[in-house]
């Protein structure tokens, strides 16, 4: 049995990205979870570049594991969580979770053997990929998303921007007793209520007047 | 055998199971559940490009880039959910999440 070399790198990558899946949901250390969720992200980038999809690959890489992968770092460190104290009763449903992923992992698995393409289906496509060579993956996705698919691709952006907008609302907080710069205060301060000209007899002192503001 | 798409929808399959699992796995963890929730968009995407490519079909390509940008999104709120959750109570075990119905 000779393998090519390009199914072999599948083998590498979908091992790696299936070890990996293992990895994130039973390491100990959630920060080492993390890390082999940024290694599934990368190895399935790979599995994207071997089936064509180059642009949603170099996707995968910037935003899974430049920035998700980040944020779930950034949010990990900053809480200070008791893990084992999470830990505790991990097991109590493992035999429960193990029944459904496997009935789950023979469902799908039977599904994808058992199922084929209908003849008419490369008729039917909603947008052909493009058969010339000389039109790249991002150019050809880029010729979709702006003409066909060009409202939904700004509805989103408009998710992006409100969960960038909940995200704020969310975890920005006013603390009580902070002393902060008030500009606006600041700006407005007139000369007559910011300082007095008092005439001082010699010999007699002065008595302040009180502050106003 | 040449890879074809059985094998990359069973890689995909394999994953998602695992993303399930992991969530019973780690029922007090919501930091491993998001991660979950991650794994299973990811099988998701990796499902719209293995039929994308081997059906000649550019939209399920544009497709995986809309889960894509919706994984993000719901990443970003998730993990502000959780900060602000642990502010309130200073922990994160979801058992007692129910608590902050009004």
């Amino acid at each position: 049995m000779d393998i090519s070399i390009p199914d072999m790198v599948f083998y590498l990558f979908a091992s790696i990205t299936v070890a990996s899946g293992v990895l994130v949901i039973s390491a100990r250390n959630p920060v080492h979870s993390v890390l082999w969720l940024i290694l599934a992200f990368f190895s399935a980038a790979g599995l994207f570049v071997l089936m064509g999809a180059e642009f949603l690959a170099m996707l995968l890489v910037v935003v899974y594991v430049g920035a998700v992968a980040v944020l779930f770092l950034f949010v990990v460190m900053m809480l200070d969580i008791n893990f084992s104290e999470l830990r505790q009763g991990m097991l109590q449903h493992l035999p429960l979770g193990g029944l459904i992923g496997f009935v789950l992992l023979g469902e799908l698995i039977a599904l994808s053997v058992a199922w084929t393409f209908g003849d008419d289906v490369a008729k039917n496509a909603a947008s052909p990929t493009p058969t010339d060579p000389a039109v790249t993956n991002t150019e050809a996705l880029g010729q979709l998303l702006y003409t066909d698919y060009i409202f939904i691709f700004q509805t989103a952006g408009l998710i992006l921007l409100v969960a960038m907008i909940g995200a704020i609302v969310l975890t920005l907080r006013d603390r009580p007793g902070v002393r902060k710069q008030n500009i606006g205060a600041q700006v407005n301060r007139r000369p007559e209520e910011a300082f007095d000209l008092v005439d001082v007899e010699s010999g007699k002192g002065v008595s302040l007047p009180s502050k106003k503001g | 055998m040449t890879v074809g798409l059985g094998h990359y929808l069973t890689v995909a399959a394999i994953l998602f199971v695992f993303g399930v699992f992991g969530i019973f796995l780690n029922r007090k963890n919501v930091i491993i559940i998001l991660m979950s929730v991650e794994l299973m968009l990811l099988a998701v995407n990796i499902n719209l490009v293995a039929f994308s490519t081997f059906q000649g079909d550019m939209a399920g390509q544009v497709l995986a880039m809309f889960v894509l940008t919706v994984a993000a999104a719901e990443a970003a709120i998730g993990l502000a959910i959780l900060v602000v959750y642990f502010r309130s109570r200073g922990s994160i075990a979801v058992e007692d999440i129910n608590q902050m119905k009004g």
